[in-house]
């Protein structure tokens, strides 16, 4: 399948003399994490089905510096925010989409202070108008009626407000979609944020994905939706520590939509 | 000698509003002592806030039942002030129910006032049942122990002592007008106190006036002893509620400040005609410091925020740290910075308003990097927040403190920027095989 997906870069449309309609930041776990590299592979496969004229940067990308941010490395962070502006002005970008949402957040509320202005979106929002405007027409039927549950990414929901495009895409795949008692702006966060992902926790009772993933069982889901792949890993963590990985899956928004049209 | 009374009142105004204004002052000075930062922007946004979280609650009422206790507690002070303003005028000129001029609305004003003073009692009964017999989670957190456990209760405590004496007062002054006792006109509904009254029903004229009086004296000796109290105490968000709510954040909650003294040296690095061995010019500022590592360290907003934190709690008992038995605390976040900053503020009262080094800041002193180090910037503290305080920026800026100044990550974050640094990802793979996925 894979030899099938198209995915050109900036230099090729540079070299052509053309301009794609988006860009796709692909980030640090979408082109590195195994599992994140699937969800990757699903929404080019979105685009591709959709004849959606993206690029990606490709070796050209670079961290956001969104994590070192975080962790309070400003200085980290503005450094490979200036790189990455430089490239992403070189090549005249307006509109940037992700499946990341910290990729998603930084680049739309921290990068237009450094000189990065763009529209930047995520990709369930990307679908949604994908949808929308009828560019991709949603027919499949494998997840109808199946109980799927969200788990509301912190930097995509409260951080940026964005509860609905989620929701609205598991709709379009006719799932039955179960709330957690935590949910939108109350959600858990699955506790890889602020640079968690890359470290141990602190001394505690408890592991936060875990917390997380027993709200999302309490709903008796047949899927954990995610929108991030660090979300997913999280997520897909906690699961297997309840041993509940036959009968939960955990996938990215993306992957459903890509499952359900059979792509 | 007609006039002592008069004169007694007048002395008792000035000395509770006069002390109270010299702690506004002190608050403001503290405050002030936060680095400035621009909120010039967006006012309309900002009005809007303040009017919807701080005015109308709406934050509040997230949680129902503390949400509508709340609710009538606010609405029945904020109302039965009105009253105090009676009382003043009373007070100076000795005048009896001034406002009975204003005939059927006077018995309206005063007959509402009265069902409110109940509600309250009824609501302040409820909160000091949650905080000590159910004994509610949030209330009982580490940071709650000592002081800010009696303050919350202290403040329970006045608030029904205040609405009983407002009570006791009106029943004993309804009971004098059946008497037709002179000077207390007859005006004002008692829907509560006539219950009360008629426990008075054998008192004679004179006992029921020393009631009257004793109760009228306590009843406004209080409230002036309240609002002295406010500096003290947690209950400061009654006032602060307010330019907090205003000056809250009215960007994305997910985007942080860029620090612009890093952009001058980032700015400077990229600069290829920058000479990298100039010395700095003879009047250059000392270079500021990265990040925060004591209270002056942090914007005014980010004081005012601490000022403003009346230890509800609801922060910690969504963050998902403390949730999961880390030691990181929102809540203890603002009490802690706010401790630091009042330490700080009688620092320099003793010290003739100059900062004596006392060898003391709020990372380590109060705040331990373990706590810093737990937090997920997920933005529940922030969202809970019913007075829009923002403890994740205090976190993020004392983090950054630990990181540019101190190189004091942990170490598996420190090998993912250098990771970062070296080829782009926060993994050890290659820049030059970002694009690897494609093929596999």
């Amino acid at each position: 399948m894979s030899d099938q997906l198209k995915v050109p870069t900036m230099e090729q449309f540079m070299a052509e003399g053309k301009q794609p309609e988006v860009l796709f930041w692909v980030g640090s776990a979408g082109s590195f994490d195994d599992r994140a590299k699937k969800i990757t592979k699903a929404f080019v496969k979105i685009l591709n089905k959709a004849n959606v004229n993206f690029a990606v940067l490709g070796t050209e990308e670079s961290c956001t510096g969104d994590i070192a941010k975080r962790a309070g490395n400003e200085f980290l962070f503005q450094m490979q925010a200036v790189m990455n502006i430089e490239v992403l002005n070189g090549y005249k970008i307006k509109k940037i989409v992700t499946c990341d949402p910290h990729s998603y957040n930084c680049l739309k509320n921290e990068y237009p202070g450094l000189g990065g202005i763009y529209e930047v979106i995520h990709h369930t929002q990307f679908i949604q108008e994908l949808i929308k405007t009828g560019r991709l027409k949603m027919e499949g039927n494998v997840f109808n009626g199946k109980r799927i549950t969200f788990h509301d990414p912190c930097y995509l929901g409260r951080a940026n407000n964005e509860y609905d495009a989620p929701r609205a895409l598991l709709n379009t795949i006719k799932a039955d979609v179960v709330e957690m008692k935590r949910s939108k702006n109350t959600a858990l966060c699955c506790g890889a944020g602020g640079a968690q992902m890359f470290k141990e926790p602190e001394k505690g009772d408890k592991d936060i994905n875990v917390l997380r993933t027993e709200d999302a069982l309490k709903t008796n889901p047949n899927i954990i939706a995610t929108g991030c792949p660090y979300c997913n890993t999280m997520m897909t963590d906690g699961v297997k520590s309840k041993e509940k990985e036959d009968s939960v899956a955990v996938m990215d928004i993306a992957e459903l939509i890509a499952e359900s049209e059979d792509l | 000698m007609e006039y002592i009374p008069n004169i007694l009142f007048a002395i008792l105004l000035i000395v509770g509003v006069g002390f109270f204004t010299k702690n506004i002052k002190r608050l403001s000075r503290n405050i002030k002592l936060g680095k400035d930062v621009n909120v010039e922007d967006n006012k309309p946004q900002r009005w809007k806030n303040m009017a919807k979280i701080a005015l109308g609650q709406t934050k509040m009422v997230v949680r129902p039942i503390a949400g509508f206790l709340h609710i009538i507690v606010y609405v029945g002070f904020v109302i039965i002030n009105i009253e105090v303003l009676e009382i003043i005028i009373d007070g100076l000129f000795g005048t009896h129910r001034i406002l009975a001029v204003l005939g059927s609305l006077y018995d309206v004003l005063i007959g509402s006032f009265e069902i409110l003073a109940l509600l309250v009692i009824v609501a302040v009964t409820i909160f000091w049942i949650r905080r000590n017999i159910i004994r509610i989670k949030r209330f009982v957190k580490p940071e709650m122990e000592g002081w800010p456990k009696n303050d919350g209760n202290l403040i329970l405590y006045i608030e029904l002592v205040l609405m009983t004496l407002f009570l006791v007062m009106n029943a004993a002054d309804y009971q004098l007008q059946l008497l037709d006792a002179p000077h207390y006109t007859k005006a004002g509904a008692f829907p509560v106190s006539q219950f009360i009254a008629s426990v008075f029903g054998d008192m004679s004229v004179s006992s029921l006036i020393i009631i009257e009086r004793t109760t009228w004296w306590l009843h406004i000796a209080g409230i002036l002893f309240f609002l002295n109290y406010l500096y003290y105490s947690k209950h400061l968000h009654i006032l602060l509620a307010f330019p907090n709510t205003y000056y809250g954040s009215v960007k994305p909650k997910g985007q942080f400040p860029n620090l612009e003294a890093v952009t001058n040296e980032v700015k400077l690095m990229m600069d290829p005609n920058a000479d990298p061995f100039a010395a700095p010019a003879e009047d250059a500022p000392i270079p500021e410091k990265f990040g925060a590592s004591d209270v002056q360290d942090l914007s005014w907003v980010q004081l005012l925020n601490a000022y403003t934190c009346t230890e509800c709690g609801r922060c910690t008992s969504s963050c998902p740290a403390n949730l999961t038995g880390k030691k990181l605390s929102p809540r203890k976040i603002m009490m802690d910075t706010r401790d630091r900053l009042e330490e700080v503020g009688k620092n320099i009262d003793a010290n003739n308003g100059i900062f004596k080094d006392d060898g003391k800041q709020l990372l380590g002193n109060y705040i331990s990097p373990e706590e810093l180090w737990a937090c997920t910037s997920c933005n529940a503290c922030v969202e809970e927040c019913p007075v829009s305080i923002d403890p994740l920026s205090i976190i993020i800026d004392m983090r950054r403190y630990l990181v540019m100044e101190q190189s004091a990550a942990p170490t598996e974050l420190n090998n993912m920027m250098s990771n970062i640094e070296n080829n782009g990802a926060p993994w050890p793979y290659n820049q030059m095989d970002r694009l690897n996925w494609v093929k596999e």
